[in-house]
């Protein structure tokens, strides 16, 4: 009874939060609206026992989205504080797009004829988990993570106007001036 | 020892213990002050009743054009994220939630900061406020990468995200004795998502006030006391990962627990006065080319250890 109560709470959330994304007329509002919306997914997954997927799921979107807020805002060029924007754009195409992948998977939960359980889940479910990302799958990790580390520094390096090497020379020899780059 | 939850019932009790140890933490943070500035100890004390005062009877301060409801969740979002820190926090043999992932509840909670602070800063739409939200930002980068692996060593030694866990672990040997640096730098991530003292650069008087600026009554009270509860529910979680929890003679565990936390609490709050603030872009470098890799490192040492014992 309870956890239906919290389900529906947190459902009606996630999905109130994810409309008003498109809604407000700021970018904060809006990347947050959007975190919201998340944590309310992520706290629904504990309803599942799947603690460890729901806190991480919680702790990875409020991490991204206050990162993405500042870029959203620096992007922009402008104070969306003073000036109200509209957050959509392009909205015949986007609505198509939208309805036509909502008729989709709403077709698929309901038509298709859903397998019975089998088993039953493991006593210890985050050591499981762990297993199975990091047993089967571990040469898929060790091979893509390098790959995604490295186009993340290659992206920041590129998108850096001045580095180290400006402060401190091309050998990172020259004593650094409080950490400022110079003008 | 076995950690048993309690029943919802004594959920008002668990908040009102931590905001009892918050109040002696700004307690002895006024005493400290009364000290450097030569006046009366007994004044400073009571601090923490004279400021409420203070800003209970205070007007709330709005600017134009402010976004007050993201001002009102980041404001809010210090002493919330705190209470729900201490909520998977052994207290001796009790726990309000025994949660199977507590670390990574602990972790998703000190993350939930980055949001508050920056949406403190911005609500305001005033230019101190806002500096001082991306500054936190800019603070968490350095601190946030090594506050995690620092929360992965005791959970790796003990094999288990339980806190009961953590805490049956240390029954032999404390985890701060074989692995200090992580305990170290646990401490100084307390102390930065706190805000507080070498990293208080987001609320220090280097930007007016920085997210306080435009801050008074209520909305002021709820970031300070915010950032003493989140102090306190820190050195809560420290106790319990790297100082035995409830371990110790004599005493009654959950005795034992608030002993440590109150002293572990109290040094935090003292380097206040005796640390110099950092500003965020100066601490990336050493926070990343230094302390990241000795965590990293202690994290190899402390693996390598569980790994060998078998």
């Amino acid at each position: 009874m309870l956890s239906e109560i919290v389900f529906w709470v947190l459902a009606v959330v996630a999905i109130a939060a994810g409309v008003a994304v498109f809604r407000v007329d700021s970018m904060a509002r809006a990347t947050y609206a959007l975190a919201a919306s998340f944590v309310a997914v992520g706290l629904a997954l504990l309803l599942l026992d799947l603690q460890f997927l729901g806190v991480m799921t919680v702790l990875m979107m409020v991490m991204e989205m206050a990162i993405m807020a500042i870029y959203m805002i620096m992007f922009m060029g402008m104070n969306p504080a003073l000036m109200p924007m509209s957050m959509v754009h392009g909205k015949r195409p986007a609505l198509l797009v939208s309805i036509g992948t909502f008729v989709v998977l709403a077709a698929g939960a309901v038509l298709v004829p859903w397998p019975t359980r089998r088993g039953a889940p493991a006593a210890d479910l985050v050591t499981s988990l762990g297993e199975a990302v990091m047993h089967s799958k571990m040469l898929v990790m060790l091979t893509v993570s390098p790959v995604l580390f490295a186009t993340i520094v290659a992206a920041l390096v590129l998108a850096l106007p001045r580095g180290r090497y400006d402060r401190l020379g091309p050998e990172l020899r020259h004593r650094s001036r409080h950490g400022r780059a110079d003008r | 020892m076995t950690v048993t939850q309690v029943s919802a019932g004594w959920v008002p009790l668990a908040a009102a213990l931590l905001l009892t140890v918050a109040t002696a933490a700004a307690a002895l943070d006024g005493v400290l002050a009364a000290r450097s500035a030569g006046r009366p100890l007994s004044g400073g004390l009571l601090t923490p009743a004279a400021e409420t005062a203070r800003l209970f009877r205070q007007r709330r301060r709005t600017t134009i054009a402010a976004d007050l409801p993201l001002q009102r969740i980041g404001g809010a979002g210090l002493l919330t994220a705190a209470l729900l820190m201490v909520v998977v926090v052994p207290f001796g043999r009790w726990t309000v939630a025994d949660m199977a992932v507590g670390v990574v509840w602990f972790n998703a909670l000190d993350v939930l900061l980055w949001a508050a602070l920056w949406l403190a800063g911005w609500g305001p739409n005033s230019v101190h406020p806002l500096v001082a939200g991306h500054r936190f930002l800019a603070q968490a980068l350095s601190y946030e990468l090594p506050l995690m692996f620092a929360l992965t060593t005791p959970a790796v030694a003990a094999g288990s995200l339980r806190l009961g866990d953590l805490v049956a672990a240390q029954a032999g040997l404390w985890f701060m004795v074989w692995m200090p640096v992580a305990f170290v730098v646990f401490c100084a991530g307390v102390v930065a998502f706190s805000a507080w003292g070498p990293f208080s650069a987001a609320l220090g008087s280097g930007a007016a006030g920085g997210v306080l600026a435009e801050s008074a009554g209520v909305d002021r009270w709820l970031v300070t006391a915010g950032r003493y509860a989140l102090l306190t529910a820190g050195s809560a979680f420290g106790v319990t990962a790297f100082l035995g929890g409830g371990h110790g003679p004599l005493l009654p565990a959950w005795l034992w627990v608030l002993v440590k936390t109150s002293l572990l609490l109290a040094v935090l709050v003292a380097l206040r006065r005796r640390l110099p603030v950092v500003r965020p872009e100066r601490l990336a470098v050493p926070a990343w080319l230094v302390v990241l890799p000795l965590v990293l490192l202690q994290l190899l040492v402390v693996s390598v250890v569980v790994v060998a014992r078998g």
